[in-house]
Formats: structure tokens, sequence, C-alpha cells
């Protein structure tokens, strides 16, 4: 692939460190990935030739939310995999036939809530190629840093959750802190914590405040002091290893053929990143790395994501530098809302301001599919319009609803400890699952 | 933007030599199909009984690597809405992403069905990725996927009736019922 990727192998594996000493080289993993042992102790047992079907959820706590896992066991070990979802099934995609494309993006924002602003790009973009709308600069780089920020968070969440589900609490209490820290900066900037309804159609909801830009480099670098001690704590710690390396292996063809894609499609040695192959906002302008490795185990898609946080800081730091000035939305006022002192004094204003918020505006009649790199991986929105101010269609092309289905290739076959570990490195948000 | 402008074709016109060379190969080897360009993008609109074909084409012989999404559309009360000549218009349209990574392209399949003769035949064995999204088309929209080994409900229950996502099908049918509730009077 391209040349200004970090490579994850074991020659190469390194941390891009911010620390004083410079870059630190990993250490080479010891032995091939496959050649896991598993020593039982105990026994010696009964030999039975009966398998054993169970459940594992809806309400098991390492499935992140209401996954239902049926497993097929032959005593401690996995032979078959079928996840069970629609626990969560809440008809957003007919919600969003009933809902005007100003009020779409409140709706879509709920479904991956893990990284709502993802959603709310992709569907923003779709509405935008359907009107053949041009976002100003500015409104384009306070998206990419947003949704940045947004995967910085998202991947925080899951370090912490990662590490809960493998037994390395205390790594929970770390990574919710440094995630409390980002979601503290999204609110001071889009006024919520989560389900932002920030990025609207036609720009952003509001201007970047008073100060942001060195709220934005003291949380950078709190973050990245983060992320090295999520690094000492559990990337060569051999307890971490033993659980993660080697355990959920997955091909690249495998992963193709499933629809997988982020992560769990990179962990493979196959450096796909929409905003490097298909770039999209100012992703072209801004140096930073695809991040992939080899093997394609739970410990690469660990390390990938602790990366791609670095990675995003990176882009979070240019976008500070290079942040354009100018409108944070289209001028377009059959799109855009008008300024609120201008509601006081302009009777335009007032039936714009009116009209945009009881029908809101009407779009073109068309179809597009827009796709765009989530933190989980290929998020695309499907809008087909017949002319009027809602859509016909509203699919939301969710990444972990195709990627659930890669365990197929990577729970059959290992313990059933390693399924926990399995659907952790997964990383499925349940809301953007059943929709 | 020209929001009134009910009277200009749709952005999707029929050309007759593809500007795409993925969907001029698709029209070339598959007559019948049409190609449109929406917004930029290659759409190809494929016969029912070429459903399964053309996403084999794509698989074997032009490099799609991955199937992103399959969903449908139901135009029920857009009966008469504008497509590219060549194209007769239907009740449901199903609608498969493909992505080919190694030349870096999507190219979209549109086949349009009847509400009488919704089936087209399963694209599994070529992309064994769509399996969800094949289900969840057969669970919201009630159409099938003949092929597909386990076409069963995935989002809704089990035992529902309907099929949500149709536009007869009323969000308002089921009773929203709350705790302490009288009952009906």
């Amino acid at each position: 692939m391209t040349d200004d990727v970090i490579n994850l192998t074991p020659e190469g594996r390194r941390l891009e460190s911010q620390t004083d000493e410079g870059a630190q080289l990993l250490r080479p993993r010891a032995g091939d990935a496959s050649s896991r042992e598993v020593v039982l102790t105990g026994g010696p047992w009964p030999d039975v030739d009966d398998t054993m079907i169970i459940n594992m959820g809806p309400q098991h706590p390492s499935t992140h939310g209401v996954l239902r896992i049926m497993m097929e066991l032959d005593g401690e070990t996995v032979l078959r995999a079928k996840p069970v979802i629609g626990y969560l099934h809440t008809g957003m995609e007919k919600t969003g036939e009933e809902l005007t494309f100003v009020q779409g993006a409140t709706n879509v924002t709920r479904m991956d809530y893990a990284s709502p602003l993802s959603n709310e790009l992709v569907f923003a973009t779709a509405v935008e190629r359907l009107l053949d709308l041009e976002v100003p600069p500015r409104a384009t780089w306070i998206r990419m840093l947003m949704v940045e920020l947004n995967r910085m968070s998202s991947h925080l969440l899951f370090q912490a959750t990662n590490g809960m589900d493998l037994g390395a609490v205390s790594m929970m209490i770390y990574g919710w802190r440094e995630r409390e820290l980002t979601l503290r900066l999204l609110e001071t900037i889009t006024g919520l914590r989560m389900n932002h309804n920030y990025i609207r159609p036609g720009g952003v909801a509001a201007d970047l405040p008073d100060g942001w830009q060195h709220d934005t480099l003291e949380l950078c670098s709190l973050v990245e002091r983060g992320v090295g001690e999520y690094n000492e704590l559990l990337t060569d710690n051999p307890i971490w290893r033993e659980r993660t390396v080697g355990v959920g292996l997955i091909t690249t063809e495998q992963a193709l053929a499933l629809g997988a894609t982020g992560p769990i499609l990179r962990s493979t040695g196959f450096a796909w990143d929409l905003r490097r192959a298909q770039p999209y906002l100012a992703y072209d302008d801004v140096d930073f790395d695809v991040i992939y490795s080899e093997h394609g185990d739970v410990f690469d898609r660990y390390q990938i994501r602790l990366y791609e946080i670095l990675e995003s800081i990176k882009i979070v730091r240019q976008c500070v530098d290079r942040m354009p000035a100018g409108d944070y939305r289209v001028q377009d006022r059959k799109v855009t809302p008008p300024p609120r002192a201008r509601i006081d004094e302009s009777m335009e204003a007032l039936i714009h301001h009116f009209k945009l918020f009881t029908e809101g505006f009407r779009v073109p009649a068309g179809e597009t599919y827009v796709a765009v790199e989530s933190p989980r991986g290929e998020i695309g929105c499907y809008i087909v319009s017949d002319g009027t101010a809602k859509p016909v269609r509203l699919h939301v092309r969710a990444p972990s609803f195709y990627n659930l289905q890669s365990m197929d290739a990577m729970v059959p076959g290992g313990m059933f400890a390693d399924a926990v570990a399995i659907v952790s490195s997964i990383d499925p948000i349940m809301g953007e699952v059943d929709r | 933007m020209t929001p009134d402008d009910d009277d200009a074709p749709r952005e999707a016109i029929h050309d007759e030599v593809p500007s795409d060379e993925v969907g001029a190969a698709v029209v070339a080897r598959f007559p019948g199909t049409v190609f449109a360009e929406s917004h930029g993008q290659a759409v190809v609109y494929v016969d029912r009984e070429r459903w399964h074909d053309v996403a084999a084409f794509l698989h074997d012989e032009q490099r799609f690597t991955q199937c992103v999404d399959v969903t449908a559309a139901d135009h029920l009360v857009d009966v008469d809405r504008r497509v590219p000549s060549g194209v007769s218009a239907e009740r449901f349209e199903i609608v498969a992403n493909y992505l080919s990574h190694p030349r870096n392209r999507r190219i979209r399949a549109i086949c349009e069905v009847a509400l009488d003769e919704a089936e087209v035949a399963s694209i599994v064995d070529v992309f064994p990725g769509v399996a969800f999204a094949e289900r969840e088309v057969f669970d919201l929209f009630g159409i099938t996927f003949a092929g597909h080994d386990d076409l069963t409900r995935i989002l809704m229950p089990d035992d529902w009736v309907g099929h949500p996502l149709r536009k007869d099908d009323s969000p308002s049918r089921v009773p929203v019922t709350f705790k302490e509730d009288p009952g009906p009077r």
C-alpha cells in the first residue's frame, strides 16, 4: 500500500512515541502467533461426545449491550458461534422516514452512540450531495476536528472495556478517565457529551468556543500521556499477551468476504482506510498514518486502536494549527437557519427560521450512498429522496452490523474464554447493530 | 439547489456510452442492463434474473472484493418517480453497493421488483458478508433471497407479523401501552 503507513510486523513494530526517549522499538513477538499452546491441568475427564449449546447474553456484561451469542461447546472449545441480534431494535430507519432532513441528524446520532459524530457526518454529507451543496472550508475543518476527537473518545472507550473484559479492571478506570476528558471537550464545543446533533446538513451547529485551541491542545497532551500509560500497562504485560496473542485469528480473505472493515480488516495486514483511500473532508491535506499489522489477532486489534488514538491526536493538532477562518455553515437561508439575533429584527429571518423548523427544506429527488471511516470501519448512508422534505428511505450501513459476522471466522476452534476477548476486540456497538 | 423544480429530470440519466468502465463492462456483458450516473456514482439497473450473475461477474472478473451493503427501498407512495430510460419502475428497489479495493472504485447495482415477485437470488455464496444484510431486507421488507440458507428474521421478533419498512406497514398499527394504562374504553 502507501509508503507512509506504520507497519506493526514484528520487525517494524514500534510506537511513534512522544516520550523523551524518542521512538521506542517494541519487543518482537516470541514465536509464531498460531503456535499458542493451552496447557490443561486437572483431569482426567470422562470422554463424552456430547456437545452443549449455551447462550451468552443478551445480558452478559462483556457483550457490550444486548448481544446474544449462541455457542456450541465441546468441553471448553467452541465449535460454532452464532450472534443473535435485534434486542435493541427501535426502528430508527423507519423513524428516519418520518423526520425531515433538518431533524434527521438527531436520529442518526443515536445509532452508534460511542461515535455519534461519524453518524452525523455521513448523514450530513449524503444530504449535501443530494442538495449539491458545498460547505465552507471552516465547517469542513471543524468537522474533521470533531470526528477525530470522537475517534479518540471511541477508541479510549474500547481500551477501557477491552481491558475490563480481559480482567485488567484498572485499565477500565484509566480508559474512562481520558475518555471523560475528551467528552468534556466535546461538551464545551457541542453542548452535549453524546448525541451531539452538531454536524448538520450545511455545516455545523455552532462555531468553536473561545479558547478551544488551548483546551484541545491540553487534552491532546493528557490523552497522549494516557496512551503511553496504557502501553506500559498492557502491551508487554505477559498476562495480557497470554490472553490476546494468537487469539481470534482472521485472514484478509476472510475479513473481506465477511464484510469486515476498520481495525479488524487492518489487523489482517490490509492497510485500507477510507480517509486515505477515498479522502473526504480535508484528509488529503493533513498528515497521518494508517496503522495496520499482519497477525489478525486480538492483540493486533488492541494495538491498532491504541496507535490510532495517537494518529487522531496528530490530526487534531494540525486542525488547531490550520483551522481556516470564515463561516462555519453555508449562508443559504433555505438550508441553515438565520442567526438568533437576526430573528428579532428581520421578518424574512423569522419566516426562514419558522419554515426551516416546521417544514424543513426540500431535497431534490435522487439517491446516493456516502461512506466515511468511523472508528469501527466503513459507515455508509444510503438516502433516497422523492423531492420532499423527508427521505423516502434512510439506510445506515453500520460497521458493527457487518463486523459481528467476522465472529464466524474467529470464534470456532478457540476456547470459551477467548470468545469474550474476541467479541471485545470486534468492539460492536449494539445501538448501530440493531438500529 | 432548486427545491421547486419538480419537472427537472432526475439526476440519473441513461447514458448511451457509460462513462464508467465497470458500468460499461456490466452493460456489455448483460444486455438489458442500464447504466446511470447518480451524483457522480456509477449505478447499474439490473434485471431480477441477472442479480446473482452480476454479483458473480463483479467478483470474479472485475475484482470487486467486497459487497459493502445490501438494502432495499419501498416506493409505494412514490410510484410515478423518474427512473433512467429503459428501466421499468416497480414498487421495490433492491440495492447492493460493491467496493473494489484493488481498483479503489465503487459501483451500485439496483434491481426493481414488484410486490408479487419480490424475490431475487441470494449473493451469499459470492459475498458471504451479506448474510446479515439479506436477512435484514427480508425481515423489514419481506423480500426473499433464494438460496440463502438461514433467511429468518434478524431485527424483529420471530413471531412478528408484517414487514416494518414497507410503506403500508403503519408504525401506529401496534398500540403503545403504558404502565397502569386504563385500557381501551
